[in-house]
């Protein structure tokens, strides 16, 4: 078994709306494939699918070498869900959310009680085990969301925009444990608008973008597509940064830009034009407070690709 | 509120192992879910103003209002009136069953049940057994609320919990016809009207609150039809004394009747909805 799942073809229509148009998704074991695309793109249609909440229109998935419609019984044993907004019931503490999800995992009681504990205990909400979710915090309430996944020790992971919504150090918390998951084995599909939680946590990374898949690789080969590395240079003395970017321009051939205030960048063919840049803004005398070499972001990756700004905005589709 | 850094590592040695099927599986989750049904009415008592308070309302208004008029005497009235709003009152929250399921699917917790290897209409299941204990609240509420205002039990205590079982029994297979409503239906006060625009003519539509022997021919028959009027007739017969046996072939008839045609429905609603 080659790959923990696979998509090919998948098509999926709304009434008049195509959510899916042909996508082709796989990821191999042990692996994060991460799935980037704009709202609306389709992620959260594929991921109902391969979590065989919907059935395809065309195409066929499969989980574990099972197809996710003829076998969707057996596929379930192998998958965990976390859905794009927590998917725990609020008026059941956090404890007898996991202990019923147990339960219909076919745990004996007892059983699903020590695995409720032990992953309350993982996700440091031992003390909060007691207390109804909707007491929770945003942050609590989604690592709740994500041990609930967690109880029938999937082979594979579904994370459908599991940070959408929280602010930065919640996020962190949830990073660090989806890399736990990696490290123990598991195969997780991540579904996310943010381009840095995709270079983050994803070793592939798929993007797709009106129900289809544009660009698949590893974030390092994405951030080729846009081509070469960039200088940034920000100048001490902002007066400076005419001059700074008549430099930039002058060593790389390419019209500089200034993507934000103080800031001046340009592309440029490798190390070698950085060093010369350095040596050029010493010359001119010119002290820099930042000055970097660096790939492209994969913000830039997705503009190139789908002409859109990947928004950092928290509102889902 | 404290933020934890989460230890990112599963506990290898880990004491529970990896679920395996068993058997009977269907009722065990069934179970399992009325249990987190009966868990969310527990926390929720609000929810359950419709079974104890407005009950009680309308026995009192009723009592008082047309039992000079109907019955010439208000103690009178309440005997006759007592066992068949015990009727209208658990038949209506039947309704409910179908306005939460309909909440529910909106929140991200059914798509959770759906990605697990249960069967799919164990959560309805689950739902409407759950609420059976809006029925007994019902019951309870309105029995200390007869007992309080002189209401004398002619038959026993036996035949009248009968008339509670054939009520609650009746009840749940109706239920399944809201369950339905709840799945093909967008809104939760869509359910709700709707259900109750059927409620109406099943409830009021009977012997409730008068004798029915001066209704013009086309009402006569509608309450002639009418499964809630004959379970009126059956839970009087059954707490002061009259017919029963006629009554409840009807009841189970149509309890049988609606259950089969409306749980088969109400699951493969559910499983369609996406």
């Amino acid at each position: 078994m080659d790959y923990a799942f696979e998509a090919h073809g998948l098509v999926k229509r709304f009434g008049k709306t195509t959510a899916l148009a042909g996508l082709d998704l796989s990821v191999r074991q042990g692996r994060v494939l991460g799935v980037l695309g704009p709202n609306g793109a389709g992620k959260t249609t594929a991921v109902r699918i391969l979590a065989t909440l919907l059935r395809p229109d065309e195409g066929r998935a499969l989980v574990g070498g099972l197809d996710v419609v003829k076998d969707a019984a057996r596929v379930r044993r192998l998958i965990g869900l976390t859905g794009q907004y927590a998917s725990v019931d609020e008026d059941l503490t956090g404890m007898q959310n996991l202990v019923l999800i147990g339960q219909l995992l076919d745990l004996r009681k007892d059983e699903a009680r020590a695995r409720a504990t032990e992953l309350l205990a993982e996700f440091g909400l031992a003390e909060a085990g007691g207390r109804q979710a909707k007491t929770y915090s945003g942050g609590m309430r989604r690592r709740l969301d994500l041990a609930a996944s967690l109880v029938g020790r999937p082979d594979v992971i579904f994370l459908d925009e599991p940070t959408t919504g929280l602010d930065p150090s919640k996020r962190d918390d949830v990073w660090n444990i989806v890399r736990g998951l990696v490290s123990d084995g598991v195969t997780v599909l991540l579904t996310t608008q943010y381009l840095e939680e995709a270079d983050a946590l994803a070793d592939e990374i798929t993007v797709i973008d009106h129900g289809r898949s544009i660009a698949h690789g590893t974030p390092a080969q994405l951030k080729q597509i846009v081509g070469g590395q960039t200088v940034l240079a920000r100048p001490a003395d902002p007066g400076r940064l005419a001059e700074t970017e008549a430099i930039l321009t002058g060593v790389s051939g390419r019209p500089a830009e200034s993507p934000s205030r103080g800031v001046v960048t340009v592309p440029v063919d490798g190390d070698a034009q950085f060093t010369e840049v350095v040596a050029r803004l010493a010359q001119a005398g010119i002290s820099v407070t930042e000055l970097s070499l660096r790939l492209p972001s994969l913000d830039e990756v997705f503009f190139t690709l789908t002409g859109e700004r990947a928004t950092d905005d928290s509102a889902a589709a | 509120m404290t933020t934890t850094v989460i230890p990112p590592v599963q506990n290898p040695e880990a004491t529970v192992a990896r679920p395996q099927p068993r058997p009977f599986g269907l009722v065990r989750h069934s179970l399992a879910l009325a249990r987190r049904s009966l868990i969310k009415t527990i926390r929720t008592p609000e929810q359950l103003l419709d079974v104890t308070l407005q009950p009680i309302i309308f026995v009192m208004l009723f009592v008082f209002l047309l039992g000079g008029a109907i019955a010439g005497d208000t103690h009178q009235y309440l005997q006759f009136l007592l066992p068949a709003i015990m009727v209208q009152t658990v038949v209506f929250a039947s309704v409910a069953t179908g306005v939460s399921l309909n909440t529910d699917l909106k929140k991200g917790v059914f798509d959770r049940f759906r990605s697990l290897p249960i069967g799919r209409s164990a959560p309805l299941i689950g739902s409407v057994l759950g609420d059976l204990i809006r029925y007994v609240v019902a019951t309870v509420s309105l029995a200390v609320c007869g007992l309080v205002l002189g209401f004398q039990l002619v038959t026993g205590v036996l035949p009248a919990l009968a008339a509670v079982a054939m009520t609650i029994g009746f009840a749940f297979c109706l239920s399944w016809a809201f369950v339905l409503l709840g799945m093909v239906m967008r809104e939760p006060g869509a359910v709700q009207g709707t259900a109750f625009m059927v409620m109406f003519p099943l409830t009021f539509g009977t012997g409730m609150m008068a004798p029915t022997d001066t209704l013009p021919g086309w009402l006569q028959t509608w309450v002639h039809i009418n499964p809630v009027a004959h379970a009126m007739e059956a839970a009087r017969g059954l707490m002061i004394g009259g017919p029963v046996a006629g009554h409840l072939v009807w009841v189970v008839v149509w309890g049988v009747g609606l259950l089969a045609v409306f749980a088969p429905l109400a699951v493969r609603a559910y499983r369609r909805r996406t």
